[in-house]
């Protein structure tokens, strides 16, 4: 499972990092990174989902 | 009190969001609207408004900007003449702003409100918590909103503007002229002065006694494209601070006081499972979402099948959006670790409250410290609570016992 962010939508909500505070994080801005290069560990990949789910701007894309 | 409104005949057509019982209880409305043939209510009551109240509806507006656009962001009609005159430029931005300058606008205010960035007020907001539990927690008794609720955020917002925090009851009472009892015209006035003058003396202090690590100063010294920002967007923006910073977290934690004083079992399974703090928050915030702002129309547009009209008012009733079945199973019900959480209590789009990340760091630490020191409380009467509603919805006083 690999996880990026979809910058054009993404307006910072933080809700990924709330869900999923392992692999997602804050720019300067407080818009959405990516904080896990590559493949997302077993372990963090169902909250890596519940942060997908939880996006408001349907901005988190998950690739598997 | 005599009240002389003119009943509601048809909640479709007629609703009235200044409506006692409206304001005490905005969520039965919004279902029966909801759920009607007619999701998208109008009114011709304060100017006329349109009122969405499906989740898709209410996201689909706040994201076409360009049609629906923030040149009039209260749910009622800006103050005759409000444009006019030496600061009729100051408005709220970035809330107030549309591209393309909302893009500058906003962009100078959020690396303010990054996670990282409010992470430094948490002990502030403890230490402050801690001190207003010390004044009643002897009594046995204490109104959660008017005796704490209500002092957290002004007090934040102060710090962070760097302006006295001995004049809080001024900035509370502008600030509930300026959002809450926004029906008297008169009221918003004095405020809308009180907050310009305000922040123009505290520039004009900052020129003469320039100050290191000040947010106003900040702001002052700030370029853009070369040119020093114009004094219109400064006291803009610390009218924003202070208006949008503190009736909205204020009512937030209020409404989240008033709903642990009724659920025991929500205390118990915080106190026992601590990990479910984060994902409680976004649900408190999804069932008691504080706010509904507004947008404008651009020009006429039909939008499900509502004819609008360019100059028209949508209220974006982000509070019925995120009660939606069609959006979160079990809507009106609190389910701390809810799993799928998409709440719009910050709005959607480009607008999302800047301030996002400050205010849950204030109802988590409200809610934290008072739940440590005061596990166990319940309301001395639920008939006694008062709410604030239109604009920002939250208890105004609420009585509990301990």
């Amino acid at each position: 499972m690999r996880v990026s962010v979809d910058s054009g939508s993404c307006h910072g909500h933080q809700m990924c990092a709330i869900a999923a505070p392992e692999v997602f994080g804050s720019d300067e801005l407080g818009n959405a990174t990516v904080l896990i290069d590559g493949d997302i560990p077993e372990e963090l990949q169902a909250k890596a989902r519940r942060a997908e789910a939880n996006c408001p701007e349907r901005a988190i894309i998950i690739t598997e | 009190m005599t009240d002389t409104r003119k009943p509601v005949e048809d909640i479709l057509t007629d609703y009235d969001i200044f409506d006692p019982e409206f304001v005490k209880d905005p969520y039965s409305a919004f279902s029966e609207i909801r759920e009607s043939g007619c999701p998208i209510a109008h009114t011709e009551r304060y100017a006329g408004s349109w009122l969405p109240t499906r989740y898709d509806d209410v996201v689909a507006i706040a994201q076409e900007y360009e049609t629906f656009t923030s040149q009039s962001i209260l749910v009622l009609p800006p103050i005759p003449g409000q444009n006019e005159g030496q600061y009729g430029g100051v408005k709220a931005p970035p809330i107030s702003s549309d591209p393309p300058e909302h893009h500058w606008h906003r962009r100078l205010i959020l690396p303010v409100f990054a996670p990282q960035a409010v992470a430094k007020y948490e002990q502030g907001t403890k230490d402050l918590c801690n001190s207003l539990i010390d004044e009643f927690i002897d009594k046995g008794t204490a109104d959660v909103a008017g005796d704490y609720a209500q002092h957290i955020p002004v007090r934040v917002i102060a710090t962070l503007l760097g302006v006295p925090l001995e004049m809080e009851s001024d900035f509370t009472a502008w600030v509930r002229a300026a959002l809450e009892n926004i029906t008297d015209v008169e009221g918003r006035k004095w405020a809308r002065q009180n907050i310009i003058q305000f922040f123009l003396a505290q520039v004009e202090d900052r020129k003469n006694n320039p100050r290191e690590n000040d947010f106003i100063s900040e702001l002052m010294n700030t370029e853009v494209e070369g040119k020093k920002v114009p004094l219109d967007y400064v006291l803009g923006v610390c009218n924003l601070m202070l208006v949008a910073g503190v009736d909205t977290t204020w009512s937030a934690i209020g409404s989240c006081m008033w709903h642990m004083a009724q659920h025991p079992e929500h205390r118990k399974a915080l106190r026992d499972n601590p990990e479910l703090w984060p994902t409680a928050i976004e649900e408190l915030l999804r069932v008691y979402a504080p706010v509904t702002m507004a947008r404008v129309l651009s020009k006429d547009a039909e939008f499900q099948g509502c004819p609008m009209k360019a100059g028209d008012r949508v209220l974006m009733a982000f509070p019925a959006a995120n009660r939606d079945p069609r959006q979160f199973e079990n809507p009106d019900e609190v389910i701390l670790d809810r799993e799928h959480n998409r709440h719009v209590a910050f709005g959607s789009g480009i607008h999302r409250c800047a301030g996002s990340n400050l205010a849950r760091l204030e109802v988590r630490v409200a809610l934290q410290t008072f739940l440590a020191r005061i596990p166990e409380f319940e309301l001395v009467n639920p008939d006694d609570v008062t709410w604030a509603g239109g604009q920002v919805h939250g208890p105004r006083r609420c009585m509990v016992k301990f």
